[in-house]
């Protein structure tokens, strides 16, 4: 690897505007890809790893800059070039394929139709020729129906699909480098490995280099040749693999890594006889005429975490709705302490209501951002529990200090103040404020960072000691169970599929579905998805290994 | 298809019910008018008999719901009734025949501001929209400041000065076009065209302003949504991003104001047919309210309603069109 390298960006500074100020978001980071190298870029959110990826490509987002620096792409200068020899490469020798595909593909046109349009424009291939070759790469992908898919509108396909149509788009013109940021982050686990997979293929097949950004250690253990670590806009380190991967020298590196070992110990089993704090008694439900939930049952007990568990659009929030009665089921019943609850929540007493109280996976919109932290808090001490005045605010003080925030700090501030960590815990004091038995937690987690997702994890552990809480967690992320479970239920399509203590279920005999998706989560090897693929054999994976079932 | 079928038919329907709500305010409100139509022909010195007459002969003395299902049975089976003042009164000459029905009176009127609308139309539309395309390409430019003063100065000014700075431009000093658009039944079409043209242009500098601004805005509105940076990094011209990725996603706020614009050139260019003597339903429906010609009054009011209605449906359906979601379900 003497020969020059592909991309070579030395000592770049980006800045970003917000409030009539430029504020630094990259500072003097170096970067250099050789041709057909793999570059895993990692980091937590607000790190910069997007702004840098797209750098790479001389482009900024508008409000930021570039305020210092060279980015080199095969010699030509990014930053000095004109925008029509950026746009002659753009597309053609560097491509992007985005986080979310439904969002960036355009909805007012065919998939072939944008496929077509880089290499068409770009006078690279006709449009019949490329269309053919459209195809070809639809096939590569291990997309279904190759030949049809690409005549369909972007909202008639589905999430896993449209990722990989990206990453065929990206591949158009054959271009030399392309910048996957986030590709598999919206995905469900056993979509994700798909999308790796064809990723990892077609990278491979083409020689093609790429930087791949993304949070997700254990997914980029499997794309990578090498990997940088970013915090805060600055460099930590950067190394191979697996160098990288067993014997990382910074501290803030090993701190990433050993997030996953947080893991809660076992608890005693349930006392037979002993009466469920909640039980979903046979419960069916639907959306409009649509049925979505088919005879779902379990119970959860006191002081226990209950994880329900499955992809999207399995019918664990909808659930999560029957249980607090913002969806009245259509069959079965929903009981508290062995007492049957009104189906809707309207027809239920406000003791009742107090008992049920929920998380949500959006901290940023589950805030009313006109509201202070204090009045967001006070409102349920003051609805539920009827305290006013000095009461009410030693109340809402007390909760704040259990949720480890200072109280003369935060009782002020708007949501907008607070980091993600931070209003997601606003939301646990919101809901600890009706002194419930039982609190819903909807994928809590999943939209922070993981040393971020770690503290909530560990604060919730600590208050159900304290307070003899049951939860419900809804999740996607198996890790999160592992953590922090005593039961799991495991849905698919509306029903429960698979139930019982964590950890028989971890331990194998699986039921098949079980058995898909904890063998999609991803681990720290960079051996594992080769040797899942070659384990469950090519044509098998995902969609594949759904459909037997 | 069921899917957009079913919308279409409910809008349809609730556009009917608009109508029917709007005929009764319609009726309503030109009864509400100071005076009546008999009171006002007759002078003042008529005697009360004589204007009870011709109330009667009217059939103004019919309790108020009486005339209203009585016109609105009339409307329904096509007859807008007749003019007040084209009656020849029984009282008088004891006979009815000879009046023109309102329809006859309306009709070449209606053609006429119809026909004004659509040329006003074939030249604002196309304009206002590739000066917004163009504002959203080049913003924030020398152009686009250019193009949003010109739009909001003439959308700003009175209609008449509009007109009559045009007619000094275009008639008195450099003679292009007629300033008189007195047309008339059987005038060959290029004539026609010719004489209308300076009201078309004038309406035009009054529409223009809405549309051109809203396609600016709503292009640049999507301007940062993902898969506009995705049309960017495939390395588009800029006008093909804006064009081609941003402009088909931006159609349901621009045909909306379309629609609100052209509803406007056939209702509400009373000022500018004033100005240039052109014959159309503006002008009819200010004299028959000056006279109280209610069967008139109510009968172009009732057009407008249903321009209005219409092009909003049509605006409605062209949305939902646009829009590929609706056009092609899963």
């Amino acid at each position: 690897m003497s020969e020059e390298p592909l991309v070579k960006m030395r000592d770049v500074w980006l800045e970003g505007r917000s409030d009539e100020t430029w504020n630094p978001i990259i500072n003097g980071v170096d970067l250099t890809l050789q041709k057909g190298e793999v570059l895993g870029l990692i980091g937590e959110s607000g790190a910069g790893k997007s702004t840098l990826g797209l750098a790479a490509m001389g482009y900024t987002r508008d409000g930021v800059r570039i305020s210092k620096g060279t980015v080199e792409f095969d010699g030509i200068d990014l930053l000095t070039a004109s925008a029509a020899v950026k746009r002659e490469l753009l597309g053609k020798r560097i491509a992007y394929v985005a986080q979310s595909a439904a969002a960036s593909f355009n909805p007012a046109h065919k998939l072939m139709d944008q496929h077509v349009e880089g290499p068409v424009q770009h006078g690279v291939m006709g449009r019949g020729e490329s269309e053919e070759d459209g195809m070809e790469l639809y096939r590569k992908l291990r997309l279904p129906n190759p030949e049809q898919i690409g005549f369909r509108y972007p909202h008639q396909v589905s999430g896993g699909q449209l990722q990989r149509c990206m990453t065929a788009m990206a591949m158009s013109c054959r271009p030399d480098l392309i910048i996957f940021d986030e590709p598999t982050t919206a995905l469900d686990v056993t979509t994700q490995i798909e999308v790796l997979a064809s990723i990892r293929d077609i990278v491979e097949q083409f020689n093609t280099a790429a930087i791949y950004i993304t949070h997700d250690l254990a997914v980029v253990a499997q794309m990578a040749d090498t990997i940088k670590v970013l915090l805060k806009g600055d460099e930590v380190e950067t190394a191979d693999t697996r160098t990288m991967l067993s014997a990382p020298t910074q501290e803030y590196t090993k701190s990433l890594w050993a997030v996953r070992s947080f893991e809660r110990p076992l608890k005693p089993a349930v006392h037979t006889g002993s009466v469920p704090v909640v039980s979903v008694q046979n419960v069916d439900a639907a959306y409009g005429t649509v049925p979505v939930l088919h005879d779902v049952s379990f119970d959860m007990h006191e002081g226990r975490t209950v994880a329900v568990v499955g992809e999207s659009g399995s019918g664990k929030s909808t659930t999560a709705r029957c249980i607090t009665g913002l969806l009245p089921p259509s069959a079965g019943q929903i009981m508290v302490d062995g007492e049957v609850m009104p189906p809707d929540y309207r027809k239920r007493s406000k003791d009742q209501l107090r008992q049920v109280q929920m998380i949500y996976q959006m901290a940023d919109t589950a805030l009313n951002p006109r509201m202070s932290i204090g009045q967001i808090i006070a409102r349920p001490v003051e609805f539920y529990l009827g305290l006013k005045g000095a009461e009410k605010r030693k109340k809402v003080d007390a909760l704040l200090e259990q949720i480890e925030l200072e109280p003369s700090q935060y009782y002020h501030r708007l949501p907008s103040e607070l980091s993600g960590g931070q209003k997601q815990r606003i939301g646990i004091a919101r809901a600890l404020a009706a002194e419930p038995k039982f609190i819903i937690c909807d994928e809590v987690t999943s939209a922070l960072d993981q040393l971020v997702a770690e503290g909530i994890l560990r604060l919730l552990a600590r208050l159900q000691d304290e307070l003899s809480l049951t939860y419900m967690f809804i999740t996607h992320d198996l890790a999160t169970v592992r953590a922090i479970a005593d039961e799991v239920v495991v849905m698919k399509d509306g029903r429960v599929v698979e139930q019982g203590p964590k950890v028989e279920m971890f331990k194998p005999p699986h039921h098949a579905y079980t058995d898909l998706l904890l063998s999609s989560v991803p681990e720290m090897d960079p051996d594992w998805l080769t040797n899942l693929l070659t384990e469950r054999g090519v044509d098998n994976i995902g969609d594949a290994a759904v459909d037997k079932m | 298809m069921g899917n957009v079928l079913t919308i279409i038919l409910q809008r349809l329907a609730l556009g009917l019910l608009t109508l029917l709500i709007v005929s009764i305010v319609i009726f309503i409100a030109v009864n509400l008018l100071p005076g009546d139509f008999a009171q006002s022909i007759l002078g003042q010195g008529a005697t009360p008999e004589a204007v009870a007459s011709i109330r009667e002969d009217l059939g103004l003395d019919q309790p108020m719901v009486t005339r209203y299902f009585q016109w609105l049975g009339g409307v329904l089976t096509g007859d807008l009734g007749t003019s007040f003042a084209q009656a020849n009164f029984a009282s008088f000459s004891g006979t009815t025949s000879g009046a023109t029905t309102i329809a006859e009176q309306i009709a070449p009127r209606f053609g006429n501001t119809m026909f004004l609308a659509m040329i006003t139309a074939a030249i604002a539309v196309p304009f206002s929209i590739i000066l917004g395309i163009l504002a959203a390409l080049y913003r924030n430019t020398i152009f686009d400041r250019a193009t949003n003063i010109f739009t909001l100065s003439s959308i700003s000014s009175p209609e008449f000065f509009l007109a009559y700075i045009l007619i000094l431009f275009l008639a008195v000093l450099n003679p292009i076009f007629p300033s008189l658009s007195n047309i008339f039944d059987g005038m060959p079409f290029s004539e026609r065209l010719e004489k209308s043209m300076l009201p078309a242009l004038t309406l035009t500098l009054v529409v223009t302003a809405h549309m051109m601004r809203m396609t600016r805005a709503a292009i640049i509105n999507l301007l940062a949504s993902p898969y506009i940076e995705m049309a960017r990094l495939k390395g588009l011209s800029p006008m093909r991003v804006i064009v081609k990725h941003a402009l088909p996603n931006a159609l349901a706020p621009i045909i909306n104001v379309i629609a609100l614009n052209l509803a406007y050139l056939i209702t509400g260019v009373v000022v500018v047919e004033v100005v240039f003597v052109y014959p159309g339903i503006g002008q009819l429906f200010v004299d028959s309210v000056k006279i109280r010609d209610i069967p008139v009054v109510q009968a172009c009011c009732l057009i407008f309603a249903t321009a209005f209605i219409l092009l909003n449906l049509t605006a409605d359906i062209m949305s939902i069109l646009s829009n590929p979601r609706l056009r092609h379900p899963k």
